[in-house]
């Protein structure tokens, strides 16, 4: 035993510490000195590279090298301070394994071959082969046989100038983001509820505030800066101030919290429905009644929509794997359902057909009275009892705490502040339960006002600023725009001055199906943007073997060797943040930019570059002819002769069209912003760097950055989606959009501080957004065809929406709920964090937090090397009872940081149907001591 | 496994040396031009249930096999250079920490009673049982540098706080106020000595170049305030009177005292 955990320890310290403790900053940074600043740095702005804070950072630079970071005094978001991974945005640039070349799997004859091993090429032969292999699959499959992997971090004109790559170049929507991953639900909720994506609040409604909920968001170790402001808040009034942290676990937001509510997994479902009913049923009075009837259409949809899996008679999956994939066609309806579903007349035991796989996003209008009988079940008693989540609590104590979390949402005079992240996000009713936070806040008037609201927390960089707004999902456009709205294309092709029908109406698709797709051999070609979805992505051993084993080519655009890199056959080294213009959009709608700090290292090119290079390898008759698309009558049209009519040539590539066209050539270079710094895709950097055709790479000669801003802002603008010029955003620390007549907006919807709600002019509120704001009618069991649309212009929706279980539940094979999710420590799957000596010692591998009782119970004890088991995988951790997660009975906890620990593995992938994002928070596993 | 093999036989024999070494120091001779230490040091970390450390020195026979059985690694031999008595154990927890196990197997196998179940011995109903209770060592303390610790700056990790094996009990967080900022809070770690162990994971996860939470033995990090002042607002301080010692002072009689009166006259 003793040998077992020596072992792993051993190994695991030596293989990650060998690339962490070669690490060096160099010599200068421990120079800088800010008492003296004629030592020769310069600071200059810029933004934190990590989470969906969006903390702004002041940048050392000296001889081309970042010396050192602060937090920006000037920030409003958190003044100076940081967290930890923050304090080391310098170190995460300059680990010993950087990728500095394109390296490529090469045979024998030095030519690409599937099983060779990685050896450096150069630019050119990785672009010759990238284009070979794009037409392969082009050929064969047609515009969907390519796929990107997308990324919330991004930068916005990284992830428009894919977009537009993709969606007016290739014809093809197979462009998805990680942000699918983590913030798909919260995008489903905004757009049927608001009709428009994002939060109507801002940050400063923590200082507002005298109530914060945390629902599945462990902020304290997710978003440090806004939980030391959170805290702030608490000290500053301790005893009108509360807290209540729900979670399925006890977390670090326990620490400050009043109440910790521990929850069983989903059931968060039920506890918000115990709010609404404790607010219909016991207290109308503190229903704002005004607001309701003015402002909102109460709703509800379908329950019998699967759980986004694949269907059962899927070839790829085994027999243990169909256990759980059978109920994505049918389900038994479990004792809990039978009470929350009974108003659809079923009873336990019955089967539910999943009818409405295709149709999961459908809903329609009912009464209020409709909506209070589906409220019904949902009594302190019955919610108590199927949600208690720590089999030690006392029945009476949990139900004490519900009340009392009801009590305070319902206070007349009482601000409450709802936060959430991935724990109401990856959930397969993700959207449901984003949607009944809203109900709950709609139905008190306690939303879009300064201290009140239902706030969705982001998780990355630019999930709000790239992923979202650009729309760099398989079935949006640019600023709230979908490829299926015939209108919406039309706007785009005229922006975009591409022809008409020139974009794919079908949408394409999403993360995880872009996966499936390599699985299926339906795409071929798979490009990973700023992102590492071998690692991040659910049931992995599908997808690790099919990179490997399956007829595809695989290119990774990574600044680190990661887990999506090693399973490529192409990796192309990227520059990181600071190596290149770049802007963030945070999760209050805060838009930031930053310039060019240093010259990329080695060969690494950005990101962009990459994007644009590639471009000029097609042109127009390559890709502007007809194609075909699997599912869509007809497929997609020849719009040669109308680009020809439009002055294009067949002849002309994709980059003169897109991205070298009169409008870009008329940003010039140089301009004042970037007077003193680099820009690399501009005009090249010093480093004489051979570019994609073999010749020395000079630049573009015209400023590309801004460009792709000032045409991306015309999408939005006008349409409460407005940004600032480019120059704008190089003066300022950030600024809240809608940015009407060059002013920010803090609260969205209200008529006080939002110009577009004034303009609609229907008082004091306006949920102005366009989306789904025609729909059916109906009651509690369905639509009623014959009493036509309701038309709901300015208006919100309140949302019935029921406790359902999840797909799989722990039972007497797997009796252990599993949850993933991150530590303070690491970024995401690590590439970056865990490079930095600091940090990987601070937090070296991943453990799995489990009960003391559970320990004993399953014969394993603290610190044991343990398998983690599932029916899709398994994996080896050591065993944790102490420490940062105390879990109850039955559930232990594994962060996904580490790829020696690789979770995902174990995972199941099964993602809510609406939204298409996995739940990584839920599923059944067994342990046993390895 | 190779690995671990070859580990085993390089501690092995280094093992050997030290016990060479260690007779050869009982034997009073002096090794080249260094003196070998065998002195009780009051900076080294010593393992779990360490008997008091001028004790220890001598009742430890540098047999290794604490070391043996720490399957983290953590414990180490002295050697010459590590100021303190050659071949008794000792670890570095910023190189690596003791990760508190609950089955305590390094010190059950001491031979010498240098290694004392009895100080960690759990106990039900106040008699010792045979079981280890790890949470009962007192390796050392832990001691926060506030000058260096970036969580006193503002800056929110607490790395240390999270790594704590007694998180919340050992290490608890202290929130102020930020007026710098006008908006954040200080999230600062503060150690409680009475339930801190000394193990050395929060050293060891300190992010800071040098870390600025460290553990120190006992007696070196700690003070102590005399059994003559008990706190008024807290119950609980009483318990020290039961510690309380005669004083021994010195024997001078008032007389004594008064008859030494004649320096008073001098001019100088």
């Amino acid at each position: 035993m003793g040998i077992n955990r020596r072992d792993f320890v051993k190994t695991t310290a030596v293989a990650a510490a060998a690339t962490a403790i070669g690490i060096s900053l160099p010599k200068n940074m421990l120079a800088a000195n800010p008492a003296k600043p004629e030592g020769g740095w310069r600071w200059d702005k810029a933004v934190c590279r990590f989470c969906g804070t969006g903390c702004g950072i002041m940048v050392a630079t000296k001889n081309e090298k970042i010396v050192a970071v602060k937090g920006d005094p000037a920030a409003p978001v958190n003044r100076g301070l940081n967290c930890i991974k923050g304090y080391f945005n310098a170190k995460i640039m300059y680990g010993a394994d950087r990728l500095k070349q394109p390296l490529m799997r090469l045979g024998a004859d030095g030519k690409f071959s599937k099983d060779g091993k990685f050896k450096p090429v150069s630019w050119k032969v990785a672009y010759d082969e990238m284009e070979k292999q794009m037409r392969k699959s082009l050929d064969e499959l047609g515009p969907t046989g390519i796929g990107v992997f997308g990324s919330g971090q991004y930068t916005v004109q990284e992830g428009y100038a894919m977009a537009k790559l993709m969606k007016a170049g290739f014809r093809s929507n197979n462009l998805d983001p990680n942000a699918r991953h983590c913030m798909a639900s919260a995008v489903g909720a905004f757009i049927q509820t608001f009709g428009i994506d994002e939060p109507a609040g801002c940050y400063d409604d923590i200082e507002l505030t005298d109530t914060v909920v945390t629902w599945g968001a462990n902020m304290a170790e997710m978003h440090p800066v806004l939980w030391s402001r959170v805290t702030d808040r608490k000290l500053s009034d301790p005893n009108r101030v509360k807290i209540i942290n729900l979670s399925t676990y006890t977390n670090r937001c326990s620490d400050l919290a009043d109440v910790d509510i521990i929850f069983k997994p989903n059931t968060d479902l039920a506890i918000w429905n115990y709010i609404a009913r404790e607010i219909v049923y016991n207290n109308p009075e503190s229903m704002d009644q005004e607001f309701i009837d003015k402002y909102m259409q109460f709703t509800t949809g379908f329950v019998d929509t699967g759980y986004g899996m694949r269907t059962p008679d899927h070839p790829g999956f085994t027999d243990l794997e169909r256990q759980t994939v059978k109920k994505e066609v049918a389900k038994k309806i479990s004792k809990e359902e039978a009470v929350t579903l009974g108003y659809l007349g079923f009873k336990e035991g019955d089967t539910m057909e999943m009818k409405h796989r295709a149709k999961a996003n459908g809903h329609w209008a009912i009464t209020f009275e409709e909506f209070k009988k589906g409220l019904e079940p949902y009594t302190l008693n019955y919610v108590a009892g199927l949600a208690k989540g720590d089999p030690d609590e006392d029945l009476s104590s949990f139900k004490v705490k519900l009340k009392l979390l009801g009590s305070l949402y319902m206070e007349k005079n009482r601000k409450v502040v709802s936060f959430w992240t991935m724990g109401m996000n990856q959930h397969t009713r993700g959207v449901w339960v984003n949607e009944q936070a809203y109900m709950v806040h709609f139905l008190l008037g306690k939303q879009a006002k300064p201290g009140n609201g239902a706030f969705s927390l982001t998780g990355q960089p630019s999930a709000c600023g790239t992923a979202r707004e650009v729309g760099t999902f398989s079935h949006r456009l640019p600023a709230d725009m979908v490829v299926a709205n015939g209108k919406h294309r039309e706007v785009s092709e005229k922006l975009w001055k591409i022809p008409a029908k020139t974009l794919n109406p079908k949408p394409g698709s999403h993360i995880m199906k872009i996966l499936r797709d390599l699985e299926d051999e339906k795409i071929k070609f798979a490009w990973v943007n700023v992102c590492n979805p071998f690692m991040c992505s659910a049931n992995a051993n599908h997808w690790l073997k099919t990179a490997r084993k399956m007829d595809n080519f695989i290119v990774v655009s990574d600044s680190y060797p990661g887990v999506s890199a090693k399973v490529a056959d192409l990796v192309l080294p990227v520059a990181m943040i600071y190596e290149k213009w770049g802007a963030y959009g945070n999760a209050e709608r805060r838009t930031q930019h930053w310039k060019q700090q240093v010259v990329p290292v080695g060969h690494a090119m950005p990101d962009l570059w990459q994007y644009i290079e590639i471009a000029k390898r097609f042109k127009l008759k390559d890709v502007w002819g007809a194609q075909k698309i699997p599912g869509l009558k007809g497929g997609l049209p020849d719009v040669l002769d109308e680009a020809k009519a439009m002055g294009y040539s067949p002849e002309d590539t994709l980059f003169d069209v897109l991205f070298a066209n009169e409008d870009a050539k008329s940003y010039s270079w140089p301009d004042p912003i970037g007077e003193g710094f680099t820009n690399t895709e501009v005009e090249g950097d010093g480093r004489e760097i051979m570019g994609t055709n073999g010749e020395e790479w000079n630049g573009y000669g015209f400023f590309i950055h801004k460009y792709l801003w000032e045409e991306y802002r015309t999408f939005g603008e006008g349409k409460a989606h407005d940004y600032a010029d480019f120059d704008t955003y190089h003066k300022v620390r950030g600024l809240k959009w809608p940015v009407v007549d060059g002013k920010e907006t803090q609260w969205r919807f209200n008529s006080k501080y939002d110009p577009y709600a004034r303009k609609a002019d229907v008082g004091e509120f306006a949920f102005y957004g366009k989306a789904l704001k025609k729909i059916a009618k109906g009651n509690l069991q369905g639509i009623d065809k014959s009493a036509g649309k309701v038309d709901l212009t300015n208006k919100a929706k309140i949302f019935f929406r029921p406790y359902m279980d999840p797909p799989e539940m722990p039972d007497n094979d797997y009796p252990l709920w599993l949850c993933t999710g991150r530590v303070l420590e690491h970024w995401h799957s690590g590439t970056m964090t865990m490079r930095v000596p600091e940090l990987y010692r601070a937090v070296p591998e991943a453990l799995c937090y489990m009960h003391p009782d559970d320990a004993v119970k399953y014969k394993v004890a603290q610190g044991d090397l343990i398998w983690i088991d599932s029916r899709r995988g398994k994996v080896k951790a050591h065993v944790e009872t102490r420490g940062r997660n105390r879990m109850p009975k039955g559930s232990v906890y594994v962060p996904w940081f580490d790829e020696k620990v690789l979770i995902n593995k174990v995972c199941l992938d099964a993602t809510d149907p609406q939204s298409k994002q996995t739940d990584f928070k839920k599923c059944a596993i067994k342990i046993s001591k390895a | 496994m190779a690995d671990t093999q070859n580990m085993n036989s390089r501690r092995d024999a280094l093992k050997t040396m030290f016990r060479g070494a260690g007779l050869l120091g009982l034997g009073g001779a002096a090794w080249g031009s260094t003196a070998i230490k065998l002195k009780a040091s009051e900076l080294t970390l010593r393992p779990p249930a360490a008997i008091d450390e001028e004790k220890f020195v001598k009742a430890c026979i540098r047999c290794g096999t604490c070391v043996e059985a720490c399957p983290y690694d953590t414990l180490q031999l002295a050697n010459i250079d590590d100021h303190t008595a050659i071949g008794t154990p000792f670890f570095k927890p910023r190189l690596i920490p003791c990760y508190m196990c609950p089955d305590v197997p390094c010190v059950p196998v001491c031979p010498s009673g240098a290694l004392d179940v009895d100080i960690i011995a759990k106990q039900i109903d106040g008699i010792n049982t045979e079981e280890p209770d790890i949470n009962k060592a007192k390796m050392g303390v832990a001691v926060v540098d506030q000058e260096a610790c970036i969580a006193y700056w503002g800056i929110q990790c607490d790395a240390c706080y999270r790594a704590c094996p007694l998180l919340g009990e050992a290490i608890t967080l202290e929130f102020a106020r930020n007026e710098r900022t006008g908006k954040h809070a200080f999230l600062k770690p503060v150690v409680h000595r009475e339930i801190c162990t000394g193990c050395g994971l929060c050293e060891h996860a300190c992010i800071t170049e040098k870390a600025a939470i460290f553990v120190l033995p006992l007696n070196v990090a700690t003070g102590r305030v005399g059994e003559h002042y008990i706190k008024g607002w807290d119950k609980a301080d009483e318990e020290r009177l039961k510690n309380l010692k005669e004083e021994k002072t010195k024997k001078s009689s008032p007389e004594d005292v008064l008859n030494d009166w004649e320096y008073l006259l001098d001019d100088d």
